[in-house]
């Protein structure tokens, strides 16, 4: 290696990767609900979209996607829970990869909630 | 990019407990789920918690799994990795609440530790250099080479208050700056990976866990004093160590981390492993530098220092690995950083090896001048059964046993000297009420005849006749003419000793004097050992109450030094009884008692 850049570049290459094993109570965490239900309806690539997306763009330290069982919602599967820390839950319903990165986007880049995906948007009560 | 880091622990004792064959289990069972472009298996370094292997956890939601069996890797992988429903029965039970579980940095065990020495050990992939790099690795070699001068980084080391860690404890900075001033066409920088103490295994664990912190600490140190080669000694009974460093040496080269021109800076430097046969005198500067010469590892008188001449007679540096672990972050995170923790005297942290009567057995690294009772009560559990504490042994042969009364003593270099021990490389044996002192000094003291070279006589000599008194001591045979003796000739040996294996080696010996006269003296006046461990002093007997006569306890006697019948109380023949305690052992009406 001869310069800083080389290395610089292999680190933020791998970064991303490596900071996904961390533990950090000011994480923000994704959750997607996996059981029978959410797989069933498409839960996987969803995840794998989310993970993906927040290794490259390097949000792992703030960041943490993880799964969970099924959240009893299974006709609004697949499901997606976003818990900030210090603000109040939100729920994604009926997902799909494409949706998932546009709230990866607006929603753990911008800061802005996706409403238009959300629980709040139907009219259950 | 995989959406889950599965970490399993290929320290040497998660190997031993079977880790290789969790992997194997676990890579099929993730084929076969489906998972394999999802989920990737990682093998890390020690993560400290060594009684509880093999150990496995699972990113991003930090699940601790301990004592896995392969049995259990199917349900593992179709609930948790599948489904995302963590196998609860499984995980690491400290981390199990009535609410949830809680993060392994929350529990008793890691809350107090902070890892700098350690920090990378069980977090990354120690073949893979670009996971090193990915957590800051090699950026301090790089700032070293592009913003600063040997001199600044001296200064910054003797800044940071950094002192080693192999033993002596003494400054790193200032044994760089002598190395630095002494003009020579050759100079050398080594490090200690000989790990001699019975108990320590740090250095291991940061060679197996971390090599490449290693490689990288040693090219700054070769910038700093002026060196071109380095030596790395390890002992040969550290297999994996040994292959770890090998590949990350091969990958250092290959990344051109290691060889000429550093990152263009024409700063050139290689490295080398020599291998080390386990003698325990070799871990001394001296003879490990005859050793890498080749020739047997004998010590000699100093001065001349190192510094001055060491290696091939040029001017060389010694440092041992943890020491060097800590040096790219103090690097990067500046002097005042690593100043800002431990004590007036004694900066950063330390790692010690927690062994003996105690529940978490494994690595720990807290900062310099947490007490023994935060090392033992709340970061390794306690001492198993509900013993009670009797003395911390540390500083391995060369060190002493501290005794319950100084259980709430800041742990740093000066402290330790000042009640009689010392910090050694950090192997820590806690020892209950069942271990008998006399017994423990003994037990040292037979490793360091073995391990004395011979090459002076107060060491070779002295340390036998110290061990032939200890032994007629536990043996019910000594007088206090002996004890008096054994003191006097513990002075001698200090006083006179070529190197520090013999300068050191009557240190158990006078600690458990200083603190357990008391138990040296029940052996010779009263012939007897109170702690129930010394054989010749003790008798089982046969409490005729309590014994029904179920004829077990003469069964198991390999001796047939038990005799009786059925439903009639038995008698043990005390000169035929061989004092195994398997009868104790077995008998369910706890009627057999030594005394």
């Amino acid at each position: 290696m001869k310069t800083l850049e080389e290395l610089k570049a292999i680190r933020e290459r791998m970064q991303g990767q490596v900071g996904l094993r961390g533990e950090d109570h000011s994480q923000t965490r994704v959750i997607v609900g996996m059981a029978t239900c959410g797989i069933a309806s498409g839960a996987r690539p969803v995840l794998t979209t989310l993970s993906s997306l927040v290794q490259e763009k390097g949000l792992t330290d703030k960041v943490s996607v993880t799964q969970t069982g099924c959240i009893g919602l299974c006709q609004y599967e697949p499901i997606v829970e976003i818990m900030e820390p210090g603000k109040e839950k939100v729920t994604y319903i009926k997902m799909n990869s494409e949706k998932a990165a546009e709230v990866v986007e607006r929603h753990l880049v911008g800061g802005h909630v996706v409403e238009a995906y959300t629980l709040n948007s139907t009219d259950m009560k | 990019m995989y959406r889950s880091h599965v970490l399993v622990c290929g320290g040497t004792g998660c190997t031993s407990s079977g880790s290789l064959q969790i992997m194997d289990t676990l890579t099929a069972e993730i084929e076969k789920a489906g998972l394999t472009d999802e989920v990737s298996v990682v093998q890390t370094g020690c993560h400290g918690l060594c009684a509880l292997g093999p150990i496995m956890i699972v990113y991003p939601d930090a699940s601790f799994y301990s004592m896995v069996k392969t049995e259990d890797i199917p349900e593992i992988v179709n609930e948790h990795l599948l489904k995302g429903r963590v196998v609860t029965r499984l995980l690491y039970q400290e981390t199990v609440t009535p609410t949830g579980v809680k993060a392994l940095i929350d529990t008793d065990f890691y809350k107090k530790q902070h890892r700098i020495a350690l920090r990378n050990c069980g977090v990354i992939n120690p073949e893979v250099i670009e996971e090193y790099i990915a957590t800051g690795g090699y950026a301090a070699l790089g700032k070293v080479l592009t913003e600063m001068t040997p001199d600044d980084v001296i200064q910054c080391l003797l800044d940071s208050g950094l002192r080693g860690r192999g033993g002596g404890g003494f400054p790193t900075g200032l044994k760089w700056k002598l190395a630095k001033q002494n003009e020579a066409d050759q100079k050398y920088v080594c490090c200690n990976a000989d790990e001699g103490d019975p108990g320590a295994f740090m250095d291991r664990s940061v060679l197996e866990g971390d090599p490449h912190a290693l490689i990288e600490a040693m090219a700054i140190a070769g910038y700093a004093i002026g060196a071109t080669q380095g030596y790395v000694y390890v002992r040969a009974e550290y297999p994996i160590a040994v292959d770890r460093l090998t590949i990350a040496i091969e990958q250092a080269r290959e990344a051109e981390l290691l060889g000429n021109d550093i990152f263009g800076s024409g700063f050139s430097f290689d490295l080398d492993i020599r291998l080390g046969a386990g003698a325990f005198v070799c871990g001394e500067e001296t003879a490990l530098m005859t050793s890498i010469e080749g020739h047997r590892g004998e010590p000699r008188p100093r001065p001349p220092f190192p510094a001055q001449k060491g290696l091939f007679g040029k001017p060389t540096i010694l440092n041992n690995v943890e020491t060097y672990a800590n040096i790219p972050q103090i690097i990067l995170n500046g002097s005042e950083w690593f100043a800002a923790m431990g004590t007036e005297k004694s900066k950063g942290t330390k790692v010690f090896a927690l062994g003996g009567k105690i529940n978490n057995t494994g690595l720990v690294e807290v900062p310099m001048g947490t007490t023994l009772r935060t090392v033992i009560d709340e970061i390794g559990g306690g001492i198993p059964n509900g013993k009670k504490f009797k003395a911390a042994q540390t500083g391995g042969p060369s060190g002493g046993c501290i005794p319950a009364e100084h259980f709430d003593i800041p742990i740093d270099y000066d402290n330790l000297i000042a009640i009689g021990s010392m910090m050694g490389s950090g192997g820590l044996i806690v020892m209950d009420e069942d271990d008998c002192m006399v017994d423990i000094a003994k037990f040292f003291l037979e490793f360091t005849v073995e391990e004395s070279c011979g090459k002076c006589t107060p060491c070779r000599m002295g340390t036998k006749r110290m061990l032939e008194m200890l032994d007629k001591i536990t043996k019910g045979q000594g007088t206090m003419e002996d004890l008096e003796r054994l003191e006097e000739l513990c002075y001698y040996i200090k006083n006179n000793s070529l190197c520090g294996l013999g300068q050191t080696a009557p240190n158990p010996v006078l600690s458990t004097l200083r603190y357990f006269r008391d138990e040296y003296e029940a052996h010779i006046k009263e012939k007897r050992c109170p702690s129930g461990v010394c054989k010749e002093l003790l008798s089982y007997l046969i409490d005729a109450e309590k014994c029904k006569g179920c004829t077990l306890c003469a069964r198991v006697c390999p001796n047939n030094a038990i005799t009786g019948t059925v439903k009639n109380p038995h008698i043990i023949d005390l000169d035929k009884c061989i004092k195994c305690g398997a009868c104790m052992e077995k008998c369910k009406f706890g009627a057999i008692y030594k005394q």
